[in-house]
């Protein structure tokens, strides 16, 4: 059994022994729910650690056949592209898991839809089987619906719930057509990614139908990461969910479209990447530009953090869509660094929130005096979040802009002004206007976190200086296989255009 | 000639007639004992099927080529047999609701509906075909208006027979006209002569005839009216019956004569399955969001997952047809699931709203979570059944987009998706008011029967195992479908 089975298998184990248990015994429903997440984050450390940067294939691989007459296995393996995306995950969700002592009712079930997620996306982020790829992240998606559904916050909860499920199935359904036909037209007859990638090198795939299943990943795909225009379900949906659910989603399901993005659509659709490449960074523009300026105008915190999350995510699709060594390194970076950054806002958040019971940022004030840990914390965050040296955010915003120089030029520059001016505009007035001035009356009873509240947000801000002051953790991992990448994403230009595979297509005939 | 191959039926009949005379030495109290003595019976019955030796193991044609035995057949027996013994675990526990006394006469109807089922698995010949699907519609009749006391059943049992009449006359008339142009009834035979007359409108008249009469079976748009009205009225076994057992055998028919019997006519009639589907899954979805009955809710979402159903069939492939079978045996275990809940439930309630789900997880953890599995089962999310039948289904769609170029099955696959959407609205409503609705005065805790138990078990096994373990269902529907060529 590989340890990535493990990882990811642990949480599910846990969820189902969480069925048996009584519902009053919350204490014990916890303690599973921690150490079950705890022992995944350990065996993902271990993992990060034993990874051999740069190995020829596939590290800790293991493969059972499912559905032979489909060419279906459970086939889970790690390279540099999803070593730290499975770290991050595995962080991520202990943390959520420590920081769940805010939900009060139904634990029980929270704590089941907590571990099937986490479970869910681990397993997806390993999985090199298109089938289980989706089908573990599906197994990941829905409960996030009924968590928010359920024990949300706020008056607009049923709309927000409403829209996150509405956009976010539309996605996946999207994409799901997108890997069926991506499956059909490989002609390779198998759901193994490492093995359709092997035969598309010989039999690349015909340009029209590249032009068909493209879109279909990049706006599937796309809608479950927030692209411009497909992000209004994103801020409104972590402003009403509970914050471990906020942290998991936003910090690592999120990061699940594009890391399909990288690991499928660019080495099998070359061509079609490229053309559409230039599309993709005018769309950044609207994350980065349109979304940042939106977040300006925020007042409640949590609309103001997921705003800031959604413009984040521009950055990344920039970085994806210059298609080169420095820009999808860049990428991947900040996906990992993205994933702690965000869990570690909405936990900060939410513990604010349930301190004080508001999260509008004129109602606060002062926080710093009450809260000390968790105003510097929230200081770190949102430096960290405007792009500060020192945080892994830096390092990866830093490299996608070296990489999309080269492309985008004029992009380029706007990305630079949203990151440094647009962002450091909204967090520095929020930390003002939450941290600092006169500390309102009504605020004098509030309480820090006591040691082990402390904890996840000390492990995850720790997370971020880690990789921000040692990126080559990362890079050493991540530069061997995104090299991979993009030479199949842009070398396959010379063989495709030689007369190779019969052009069999989904619409050529009838245009 | 080899009437060997017809003994399950016999058998089947066999034993509703048995049932009815036991009705008449065994005392009131013990009636429904006679109900658990069947489902053994079919569970005997369905163990030597399986094994190889039974009646429909043995492959082969009989009665002059109208009665066949093939992979297709016995896929559809094992299938009939299984809703056939959870209907009658149903029955068992739904005994004091129906009319005083009659217990084993409903028992006795349900088998001869069976064997209406099994001869419709077996039809290939029209009037082989005509004859099953009156069994199993007349029983139905009967069925359905079994609460005689209750006005709504009785309601539903006029609108069944009216609208039942109808499609048996359309189809009568179909099959007639085909054997006037042709001369011929038998499907392999009718196949043989049938490109002669690809042009003779009279000819594709009678086909598309036969085409409404099958559509009525399966409640497949525009024939779809009766399917929520007759849901509602008829007692609950019967409604999961209606919704499994008799749907069934309209798609086994359906497949029969669209890929045996009249492939010619089918090829060109991709573009009027393609539509019949997508409004089919539409329509079902769209109706189901207002609705606050449950029974009626389910009637909704049987009409959209006849439309599901149909993209297997408008594929018009080898992998649609496995698609189809896979997801009825899916469609099988989570729709029985669902109204067996309903069914124990709504026993004592007056009405059948979704309101009376209301703390059903603290009267009944068990049945609360069953229906929530069902649920997610039906709107096909990971790991459970629905999802990976659905999954088959797109493919085959995306397939059939491919081979031939038709930009009406990309179309189809956005219908599809849509439809999916759609339909977690309302069956996460129905989760909802099980674990989240505000509160409900009676929150007595629902006991359960032993077999109660056993049969809820089965369902969620048959979920979970058809979601995480497709292999052995899978080989049987792709045995099954290379049958039709």
């Amino acid at each position: 059994m590989s340890i990535l089975t493990y990882i990811a298998g642990w949480p599910l184990l846990a969820a189902l022994a969480l069925v048996v248990v009584p519902r009053n015994y919350r204490v014990i429903i916890r303690a599973i729910a921690v150490l079950a997440t705890l022992i995944s984050a350990v065996l993902a450390v271990k993992m990060f650690a034993q990874f051999v940067p740069g190995a020829n294939g596939f590290q800790f691989e293991q493969q059972i056949p499912w559905v032979e007459s489909l060419g279906i296995s459970y086939h889970v393996g790690v390279d540099g592209l999803n070593v730290g995306l499975i770290l991050m995950g595995a962080i991520v969700a202990f943390a959520a898991a420590l920081c769940s002592w805010e939900i009060q009712t139904r634990e029980k079930e929270f704590y089941i839809l907590l571990l099937v997620m986490t479970g869910g996306i681990l397993g997806a982020f390993a999985s090199l089987d298109l089938f289980f790829f989706y089908f573990l992240h599906e197994l990941a998606l829905v409960p996030t619906f009924i968590m928010i559904g359920v024990w949300g916050r706020g008056e607009r909860k049923n709309y927000a719930t409403f829209q996150i499920t509405l956009y976010l199935s539309i996605g996946a359904l999207i994409a799901l057509i997108g890997l069926i036909a991506l499956y059909l037209q490989s002609g390779a007859n198998t759901f193994d990614i490492p093995k359709i990638i092997e035969h598309a090198k010989i039999n690349p795939l015909a340009v029209n139908a590249q032009n068909f299943i493209f879109p279909l990943l990049l706006f599937g795909f796309g809608i479950l990461v927030s692209l411009w225009p497909f992000h209004s379900w994103a801020p409104l949906g972590y402003g009403v969910a509970p914050s471990p659910t906020a942290m998991l989603h936003a910090g690592v399901l999120k990061k699940f479209g594009l890391y399909g993005l990288i690991r499928i659509a660019l080495p099998l659709l070359p061509q079609a990447a490229q053309s559409w490449a230039h599309f993709l960074a005018l769309l950044c523009v609207g994350n980065i530009l349109y979304v940042g300026w939106v977040a300006m105008r925020q007042r409640d915190l949590n609309l103001l953090i997921g705003n800031s999350s959604v413009a984040h995510m521009g950055f990344i699709f920039l970085g994806l869509a210059s298609l080169n060594l420095i820009g999808i390194t860049g990428a991947v970076l900040i996906m990992v660094a993205h994933g702690f950054l965000a869990a570690l806002t909405f936990a900060l958040s939410g513990y604010i929130y349930k301190q004080t019971g508001t999260l509008q940022i004129s109602e606060l004030g002062g926080l710093c005096r009450k809260l000390p840990f968790i105003g510097t914390a929230l200081l770190m965050a949102a430096m960290a979040g405007c792009g500060l040296p020192g945080f892994a955010n830096f390092v990866g915003e830093a490299t996608v802009f070296f990489g999309a120089w080269k492309m985008f030029p004029g992009i380029t520059v706007i990305a630079l002004w949203g990151a440094l001016v647009i962002g450091g505009i909204y967090m520095t007035r929020a930390i003002r206007n939450i941290l600092h001035g006169p500390l309102p009356e009504k605020w004098n009873s509030l309480s820090d976190a006591n040691f082990w509240r402390k904890l996840p947000y000390a492990m995850l801000l720790a997370s971020l200086l880690v990789f921000g002051f040692w990126p080559k953790l990362l890079t050493e991992k991540i530069n061997p296989d995104a090299q991979k990448i993009v030479a199949l994403a842009t070398g396959n230009m010379v063989t495709a255009n030689a007369p190779s595979a019969p052009a069999v297509n989904f619409v050529a005939q009838n245009k | 000639m080899n009437s060997s191959l017809i003994t399950l039926e016999i058998s089947v009949i066999g034993l509703g007639l048995v049932l009815m005379l036991a009705d008449l030495f065994v005392p009131a109290e013990r009636r429904r004992y006679i109900g658990y003595a069947a489902i053994l019976a079919l569970g005997v019955l369905l163990v030597t099927s399986l094994s190889g030796n039974g009646s429909c193991g043995q492959f082969g044609t009989a009665f002059g080529g109208m009665f066949v035995n093939d992979a297709l057949s016995l896929f559809f027996k094992q299938l009939f047999i299984v809703a056939a013994i959870l209907v009658l675990f149903m029955a068992a526990e739904f005994a004091d609701k129906l009319a005083e006394g009659s217990v084993a006469e409903y028992y006795s109807l349900i088998l001869f509906a069976l064997a209406g089922m099994l001869f419709a698995a077996s039809a290939n010949d029209f009037t082989m075909l005509f004859v099953s699907i009156e069994l199993i519609t007349i029983t139905f009749y009967v069925l359905v208006s079994f609460q005689r006391s209750k006005l709504q059943s009785l309601e539903a049992g006029v609108k069944y027979l009216i609208l039942g009449a109808l499609s048996s006359s359309f189809m009568v008339f179909g099959i007639a006209l085909i054997w006037g142009t042709t001369g011929e009834l038998n499907f392999a035979k009718l196949a043989a002569v049938a490109p002669q007359f690809a042009d003779s409108r009279i000819y594709l008249l009678g086909v598309l005839l036969v085409l409404v009469g099958l559509g009525f079976k399966i409640a497949a748009f525009p024939f779809q009216i009766w399917a929520p009205d007759v849901y509602q009225g008829a007692p609950t076994p019967t409604t999961a019956f209606l919704a499994i057992g008799s749907k069934a055998a309209g798609f086994v028919l359906l497949l029969r004569v669209l890929f045996t019997a009249v492939p010619s006519v089918t090829t060109h009639w991709a573009n009027l399955l393609i539509v019949i589907s997508a409004i089919t899954i539409l329509y079902g979805n769209l109706c189901a969001i207002p609705q606050r009955n449950l029974k009626r809710l389910l009637g909704y979402s049987s009409i959209a997952h006849a439309g599901y159903l149909l993209l297997g069939i408008a594929a018009l492939s080898a992998s649609g047809q496995a698609a189809l079978l896979y997801y009825l045996g899916g469609y099988v275990f989570t729709v029985m699931a669902a109204f067996f809940v309903i069914a124990l439930v709504m026993r004592h309630l007056a009405t059948e709203d979704i309101s009376g789900l209301a703390g059903l997880n603290q009267r009944s953890p068990l049945l609360a979570a069953t229906l929530t599995i069902a649920m997610v089962s039906l709107a096909g999310i990971p790991p459970l059944a629905g999802f990976f039948g659905k999954f088959l289904l797109l493919k085959a769609v995306v397939e059939a987009a491919k081979a031939t170029h038709n930009l009406g099955y990309i179309c189809l696959v956005f219908t599809a998706l849509a439809g999916v959407v759609i339909s977690l609205y309302y069956y996460f409503g129905v989760i909802r008011a099980i674990y989240w609705s505000k509160s409900s005065e009676d929150l007595s805790p629902i006991e359960l029967s032993a077999p109660a138990k056993l049969s809820i078990w089965i369902c969620l096994a048959g979920i979970f195992w058809l979601g995480l373990f497709p292999n052995t269902v899978l080989n049987l529907a792709n045995a099954a479908a290379a049958v039709l060529k």
